[in-house]
This record gives C-alpha cells, sequence and structure tokens, in this order.
C-alpha cells in the first residue's frame, strides 16, 4: 500500500487530537504519582488535574462535577449503571428491565447477565428508522420496572433517540433511567440539568480522548444509588475503586473541553462532508441508507449497496478504513443485529458500510471515497448472479434457495 | 482477515467471469449458496462431445476467498473430463488457495458449485437421450 | 527543594522506553483493536505483542493473559469470576490483603458466599494451621497476595496452593508487588490465577492483567463487546497495554540488578534505622528487596509523613489507597502489632532511580525530624 487509508471510522475511535495528546504526556513523565496518594505533592499535583478535569466532563454535558465517576470506559461505565443501579433498587422497585435491541452490545450482556441472576427484561424493537416508538416503550413499563436503559446515539446507524421524552415517561413512572451517551459527547447537546436522567455512560475515545477512560454520571438531586462493581480502596465515593490513570484522566477532560468550544463549528462541517458523500453514494443505484436521516448525529452514513456481498466490498474498499457493523462486533461475520432490528435483511445488512467522518477528513478524502465506492460497486454487481437476476427482473426474494 | 497472495490475486483479477447461454445442450449450470448465508456462487461450463470440459464462467455474489475459489475452479476445469471435474475436493481448493479455517466454507461451495453443474449437464444430456 | 521519591511501591515512574512505545498510539496511530481495517489490525498486532510480553514475564501462555484496567479490576474479576461458577461455599483470603480483595469478598458475602480470613503470624507469614483449619468446610476459593504491599513479606504460594487444592479449592495470588521485584512463575507457584500490574513496574496507569488457568471457568466481570475472548469486555487501550508490555519485559531483564541495587539501599536504611531506634517489621522473613515498613514509638506515622515530605522526601505511610483514613495499618493490626505503635508506621520503597546519598540524606533528615517532633510531644505533654 502507498499510503495509510484514508480513516472513515470515527465512531469505532478517533485519533487523540494533538492538543489532547500535548496535555496527556507531561502527565506520563513528570507528574507521575498516585491521586489516591495524599501523603506527598507527586500525588497533589494528580489530584488537582483529575478534579479540573471531572469539572470539564461536566461542563459539557450540563452536570456538576460532583456527579462524574471515572471509569475504564463506556464499558465499564454502562456495566456499573445497570448493574449497579438494579442491584440496588431491585428490592424496593422491582426486578425488570427496559432496553432497545439495537443497544451497545455492553448494556445488552449487561442486562442479559442480570437476566442470568433472576431479574426479566424486554428488548424493545425500534422502528424501522431506528428510533422508539414512545407509546410501545410506555406500553412496556411493568409495575416491576426498576430501570430503562436507553443509549443516545446509535453507533452504528447514528441516530439520535428521544431522550427527554423517554425520561419523562420513566419519571412518570418511578422508573430509573440510564443512557449510554458513548456516542453522542461533542456531537448532541446534552444538558443534564433539564434532561430527566439519573445514570449517563460516556467515554473519552470516540471524542478525541485517549481509551482506557470514560465516566458515569450519577445523578445528585434527586439522588440515585448504585451499588459498586469494583470494590478496594473506596476512590470516587466507594462507586468505583482502583488506581486512576492520571494522564488519561487529564485527556478526557481536555478532549470534553475542546468539544464544548468547537461542537458546533465541528458539526457543521462534518454535516457538510456527510451530506456530499450521502448524496455521491446516493447516485449509485439499489442503494439503501439506514437509520433516520433526520434525527441523526452530523457525522455518521450508514448505507447497504444491494447485490454486493460486504466483506468482498470491505476488501475492495480497502484504501478507506470503514466499519462493516459496529467495531466491537465486526470480528465476527455475523450480520449487524442493529441492522436486523430496524428489519433489514440479511443480504443488505451484510453489504452495510458504516462511514463516520470526523475532525481531520477532507473534502478530498470525501470526494476520493464516492469515486471509489463507485467504481468497486459497479465491479462487484458485474461479478455478481444476484445482480444479473435483479437486473432480468427476478424477484431475489421469492427465488427457492438451495440449502447450504 | 489476513488474506492469501494467491485470494488476493484470484479476487482482483478474477479469471472467466462471465455466463454462457444456458439454452445451449451443451452448458450446465450449478448455482449453489444463498444470499442471505453471504454466498451464493453460479458456475457455468461447456461440455464438449468428448465429456471434455471446453469453457467455463462464473458468477459469484460473496466473500473474497469464495470469489477466488470460484475463479480457481473455472481455471481448473478446462480440458477435464466431467468425471475428473466431479472429482474435485474442496481440500484441494482451500490448499491451493490457502484457505484459513473460517473461509473453508467457500471451498466447499465451490465443490458444490461444479457438482451441481455436472449434474445438470448430465441431466440434459440424459433428457436429449430419453427424447432421441 | 528536589523531592525524593521512595514510594515506589505505591506506583512508579514511566520508563522513558516504554514512553516511546505509547507515544504513537497516543499522538498519532488511531484504531480500534477490534476493527478489521489496517489501523485495527495495527492496534491488534501490538496488544498480542505485549501478551506475550506479560506471559513471558510469568512464565505462562500469551492465551492466559486476560487484560484488565488496572490490578484491582484483575482482583474484583478473579475474586468475583472465579467464585460466581461455583455452589456457595468459603472464599478464604488472608487477613493482611489489599482492600481490593477483601472488600469484593466480603461483598460476595451479600451475594451468599462466606468470606473468612486467615491469620498471619508476627512476621506476616501465612498460618498454615489456620488454613489448614479453615479448609475443613467447603472451600471455593483462596485468595492470598504473593507479596504484601506494606511489610514487602513474601508468602509460601506453592505450599499455600498445594495445601488448598487438596481441599479441591482454587487459589488466586495478587502477585502486583512481586512483579519486578522477585522471580515469578506462574506454573510453578501452581495457582489458578494471578494479578499483575503495569504502574507499579515502570509501565503506565491503565493496564492490568490477570493471568489465568486455563482449566478455570470464570464469570467476566464486565460484560459487552467480547473482547478478550469474551472475559473482559471495553475497547482495548492500546497504548497503556503495549506500555505494559515493555514494561513487564524490562522488569524481567532488570530484575536482578533491581533486586541488588534496592536490597543495598534498604540494608542501608535498615541499618541507620535501627540505630535510630526503629521497630522494623518482617525483617525476619524473606521479603521483596525494596521494601521497608517501620515504627517509632510515640511517634504518629502521618505526622512524620508529613514532616518528611516538606524536607523532601515521599514515602508512606500504609497502603496508598487507603491514605484517606487514619486508622492503624490493618496489616500490622493482623500481624498482633499493638495499634499504638501500628499508629507510627512508615513504609519507604525503593526504585532503581534512588541513590545512597538519597538513602544517608534521608538518614539525616529523619533524625532531626524524630529529635523536632519528640521534643514537640514532650512540650505538649
Amino acid at each position: 500500500m502507498d499510503r495509510d487509508p484514508i480513516y472513515l471510522d470515527y465512531s469505532a475511535t478517533t485519533p487523540v487530537d494533538p492538543r489532547v495528546a500535548a496535555i496527556m504526556i507531561p502527565y506520563l513523565t513528570e507528574h507521575y504519582g498516585n491521586p489516591a496518594s495524599r501523603s506527598h505533592p507527586f500525588g497533589w499535583t494528580a489530584e488537582k488535574a483529575v478534579e479540573n478535569a471531572r469539572e470539564e466532563v461536566a461542563k459539557l454535558v450540563g452536570a456538576d462535577a460532583r456527579e462524574i465517576v471515572w471509569t475504564s470506559g463506556a464499558t465499564e461505565s454502562n456495566n456499573l449503571a445497570i448493574k449497579g443501579a438494579a442491584n440496588f433498587y431491585a428490592s424496593t422497585k422491582g426486578k425488570h428491565i427496559i432496553t432497545i435491541a439495537t443497544e451497545h452490545k455492553a448494556v445488552i450482556d449487561a442486562v442479559r447477565e442480570l437476566e442470568r441472576i433472576g431479574f426479566t427484561a424486554t428488548y424493545l424493537q425500534p422502528e424501522s428508522n431506528g428510533l422508539v416508538d414512545l407509546a410501545k416503550f410506555k406500553a412496556a413499563i411493568q409495575p416491576d420496572t426498576v430501570l430503562a436503559s436507553v443509549m443516545m446515539v446509535n453507533n452504528e446507524i447514528g441516530v439520535i433517540q428521544d431522550i427527554e421524552a423517554i425520561g419523562n415517561i420513566c419519571r412518570e413512572n418511578n422508573v430509573i433511567f440510564h443512557v449510554d451517551a458513548a456516542q453522542a459527547t461533542g456531537k448532541v447537546e446534552i444538558n443534564l440539568e433539564k434532561l430527566p436522567v439519573d445514570l449517563m455512560s460516556f467515554c473519552a475515545h470516540k471524542t478525541y480522548g485517549p481509551k482506557g477512560i470514560g465516566a458515569l454520571y450519577v445523578r445528585r438531586k434527586p439522588r440515585i444509588r448504585i451499588e459498586a462493581q469494583m470494590h478496594g480502596g473506596g476512590h470516587e465515593r466507594g462507586m468505583r475503586s482502583g488506581s486512576l490513570a492520571t494522564h488519561q484522566i487529564v485527556g478526557m477532560g481536555e478532549a470534553f473541553r475542546i468539544a464544548r468550544e468547537e461542537m458546533e463549528f465541528e458539526n457543521a462541517r462534518t454535516r457538510k462532508l456527510r451530506d456530499k458523500l450521502l448524496h455521491g453514494l446516493q447516485s449509485i443505484e439499489e442503494t439503501y441508507v439506514n437509520g433516520d436521516l433526520e434525527h441523526r448525529v452530523p457525522h455518521n452514513l450508514n448505507i447497504s449497496f444491494n447485490y454486493v456481498e460486504g466483506e468482498s466490498l470491505i476488501m475492495a474498499i480497502k484504501d478507506i478504513a470503514v466499519s462493516s457493523g459496529s467495531a466491537c462486533t465486526s470480528a465476527s461475520l455475523e450480520p449487524s443485529y442493529v441492522l436486523r432490528a430496524i428489519g433489514r435483511n440479511d443480504e443488505l445488512a451484510h453489504s452495510s458500510i458504516r462511514f463516520s467522518i470526523g475532525r481531520f477528513t477532507t473534502d478530498a478524502d470525501v470526494e476520493y471515497t464516492i469515486e471509489l465506492l463507485k467504481s468497486k460497486v459497479n465491479k462487484l454487481r458485474e461479478l455478481s448472479p444476484l445482480w444479473d437476476m435483479f437486473k432480468d427482473g427476478i424477484d431475489i426474494s421469492k427465488v427457492q434457495w438451495a440449502a447450504h | 482477515m489476513a488474506y492469501s497472495d494467491k485470494v488476493l490475486d484470484h479476487y482482483e483479477n478474477p479469471r472467466n467471469v462471465g455466463s454462457l447461454d444456458k439454452n445451449d445442450p451443451n452448458v450446465g449450470t450449478g448455482m449453489v449458496g444463498a444470499p442471505a448465508c453471504g454466498d451464493v456462487m453460479k458456475l457455468m461450463i461447456k461440455v464438449n462431445d468428448s465429456g471434455i470440459i471446453e469453457d467455463a464462467k462464473f458468477k459469484t455474489y460473496g466473500c473474497g476467498s469464495a470469489i477466488a475459489s470460484s475463479s480457481l475452479v473455472t481455471e481448473w476445469l478446462k480440458g477435464r473430463t466431467i468425471d475428473e471435474a466431479y472429482s474435485i475436493k474442496n481440500s484441494e481448493i482451500a490448499e491451493e488457495l490457502a484457505l484459513p479455517p473460517v473461509k473453508i466454507h467457500c471451498s466447499v461451495l465451490a465443490e458444490d458449485a461444479i457438482k451441481a453443474a455436472v449434474a445438470d449437464i448430465k441431466a440434459k444430456q440424459l433428457a436429449a437421450k430419453e427424447a432421441a | 527543594m528536589s523531592h525524593v521519591f521512595f514510594d515506589h511501591n505505591s506506583t512508579t515512574a514511566l520508563r522513558s522506553e516504554v514512553l516511546e512505545v505509547m507515544l504513537p498510539f497516543m499522538v498519532e496511530q488511531q484504531g480500534n483493536a477490534t476493527s478489521r481495517h489496517s489501523y485495527g489490525r495495527t492496534a491488534r498486532a501490538v496488544v498480542e505483542r505485549a501478551r506475550e510480553q506479560v506471559a513471558d514475564a510469568v512464565n505462562a501462555h500469551p492465551s492466559q493473559v486476560v487484560f484488565t484496567a488496572s490490578g484491582t479490576e484483575a482482583n474484583n474479576f478473579a475474586i468475583h469470576g472465579i467464585a460466581s461458577n461455583l455452589c456457595h461455599g468459603q472464599i478464604l483470603i488472608s487477613a493482611v490483603e489489599h482492600p481490593c480483595i477483601s472488600r469484593p469478598a466480603l461483598a460476595m458475602q451479600s451475594r451468599g458466599w462466606q468470606a473468612l480470613s486467615i491469620d498471619v503470624d508476627l512476621h506476616c507469614k501465612l498460618d498454615m494451621h489456620h488454613l489448614h483449619n479453615l479448609l475443613a468446610a467447603p472451600t471455593n476459593l483462596v485468595s492470598v497476595m504473593l507479596a504484601n504491599n506494606e511489610t514487602g513479606v513474601i508468602q509460601d504460594l506453592a505450599q499455600i496452593a498445594t495445601l488448598a487444592h487438596q481441599h479441591k479449592a482454587f487459589v488466586h495470588t495478587d502477585a502486583v508487588q512481586g512483579l519486578g521485584k522477585v522471580e515469578m512463575n506462574f506454573a510453578d507457584l501452581n495457582v489458578n490465577a494471578m494479578t499483575v500490574s503495569s504502574h507499579k513496574i515502570g509501565g503506565p496507569l491503565g493496564a492490568g492483567a490477570l493471568v489465568l488457568d486455563k482449566r478455570l471457568d470464570i464469570q467476566p466481570l464486565l460484560h459487552g463487546g467480547g473482547q478478550e475472548k469474551g472475559l473482559r469486555s471495553g475497547t482495548e487501550n492500546v497504548a497503556a497495554i503495549a506500555g505494559f508490555g515493555l514494561a513487564c519485559e524490562l522488569a524481567v531483564k532488570n530484575l536482578a540488578a533491581f533486586a541488588a541495587h534496592t536490597q543495598q539501599l534498604r540494608d542501608l536504611c535498615e541499618e541507620g534505622l535501627s540505630k535510630l531506634g526503629a521497630i522494623l517489621f518482617g525483617q525476619q522473613v524473606k521479603r521483596i528487596p525494596n521494601t521497608s515498613f517501620f515504627a517509632f514509638n510515640n511517634i504518629e506515622g502521618e505526622t512524620l509523613v508529613t514532616a518528611l515530605d516538606r524536607k523532601g522526601f515521599a514515602v508512606a505511610s500504609g497502603s496508598a489507597c487507603s491514605s484517606d483514613n487514619s486508622e492503624p495499618s490493618h496489616v500490622l493490626l493482623a500481624m498482633g502489632i499493638e495499634p499504638d505503635v501500628a499508629r507510627g508506621a512508615i513504609r519507604v520503597s525503593f526504585g532503581l532511580s534512588n541513590t545512597i546519598e538519597q538513602v544517608q540524606q534521608f538518614l539525616t533528615v529523619l533524625e532531626q525530624e524524630l529529635a523536632r517532633l519528640r521534643n514537640l510531644t514532650a512540650i505538649l505533654a
């Protein structure tokens, strides 16, 4: 390969912003020290930096710094929120949980783990645009529903749920409400002062911060309690123990500061690029956009190319780095469960590509991508017996396929 | 997924892509797989009167290994008798292309496609004999 | 005033070579190790290389290494994960474990397991008779740390493990303070699971690992994307894991030099401490070479730590993780030390960067501060 592929996989992970890296490095080299070690200044410098970062994270989402608990990432935040709240409130509220079939695996598998120890769960199917129907959500609430978990932005199709409306339903029904906002920070305005949300998960590495650090928002008024999932020295007011990586926390703080200051400008820029990509790709026959285009983050495009097999497509476009399905599951060859949940058939699910644009994507990158897709999809369709059949007017869904 | 050089070569420069006249009594067609499984292979062979495969064409909807497997067999088939073709084993294809374990099914599919094409030509020949 | 860091058991400075391998993944390289494109594959290769380095450092196979975000997480994972897969029984832990073993063990009590602690003797060594007696009741798991973070005392793990296995119990060891300080051989230790951590050996904060006997069934602590063969979900912290891997390699390579150097400093320090009338803990048994734990009668540990800090010496009054509370060291209490004496405990833990001159200066300053504090106490009295 002559050059590095064009990176269009910002929803899997973003590069660390150079400004973030610059702030982190001194904490790796000079200011070492365990922030929980209060007896000497190596520890003090670290503690101050950690608290500044906590302020920055809180500011981006309209929270109080005291409501922010550090974790090792969104997976841990989701596990802590869901298992922690469900276990804490099970005896008073009940043991039923509501979540959405298109949630991240960290939410789904945490709920499954609770099912294993005696909870029950409803996995609500979203509508075909990926959004939750509020009436169906309301109807899913039972007298013993303790917790609902709904992601703000879907990692694959980028749709934004109506968190305020869902949160209000939860409030009316005395249900604890958790929101996975890992994909939302820096993309969607979040104001927890107003949003009826009790617990919210964040991570740094989807917002130009480092990997290995995240946070959980835990509401103070009205106070939400969670049972710790990791025990030890009693860091983070007992909610989460374990030595904290100061450089990573500082990096998350800076990343979230930049997100707060530059979000408006950045979203306008990425939206323009995304729309250009969208129009370019829609000029190819038989393409299907997955997920609602209106209630959607500005940098995501998930699109299926009919009559082209997904893996061969990925292979054909290796000059660009994209995902077919969620990054966390793309090691397996199963079609995306998110696309199946919104009613896409296996073929379209298999042939979907998620393009996610970011801070360092250029106009030229998008133009190159459009041309690449046009030529490669065309080439693969020339190879495809299904494309022939489609062109001959055969309805492929009616064909009796030999079992395989 | 790391692909072998041979897979990449066949994938980037597939041999014998296309179709033959399916109504030709000397053309056998094998279509195997299903879109929902992620692979469909269509293999067509043209057999002369001495039972030797003169031409082979394919079209494949599938991953790189599936495309390479079908491309490879079209090369192998030309010049062989239909009986020789019938005896091609998926393991030979997998070995030639150095397929990883998760891609062995692609070679199985290619073997199935050959068998289906051979079966089709035999059925056509039988029907022709009965008609005669 | 320059600061002298004598608290290497709490955390260590990042090695410059380690920083070098981390930087590309913090500054230039993007890529989620689960992604299939070339950025993802590069990240994956780095994680797998580090896994080999960690495995080599403890003489295990790479497939036995599960990366976590910290030693604390690995310990929680071990206690929770091993016990959860078994019928309710006992969890036995030594009386001198770090809170990230004792607290998760206690948390398992609310889920139906019984957590009991195994006594230690005056020298911090596990009481094998007590262990033997406790094992009479059905036991799921025995967790005993390899080397104590405060006293540095090393337990006879292989012997403990043999006894526990005879009673069909699994064995876990928190070896965070052992890695890089003593030879470690996972197979010889005969344990089923072992915790190691990056930031105690010149690696970055943010990485740890649980080394597993593959016959062991264990439940994950974090559920989700299925990373680490489903045993630890969450996007891999590539930079920290890369740093951890190299730190392991370097720690093992430098083990002999580390041991010789820090032991020299420790011996020199303890010679001086004895002259000043210090009570030295664990001195008569096998310890990691860099650690000295001691107390002076009638001197508060916290007060002395603060006084030394003002003179430029960073030392600890106990485990860093519990520095928030002023309770006397639970380790010393378990050893049968009087609370009044235990309240005076100070830990110094040396690293390769420390020098003989620093130790000599420390002893001089310590003598002055002791005199000053004793004078102060006398006035107050």
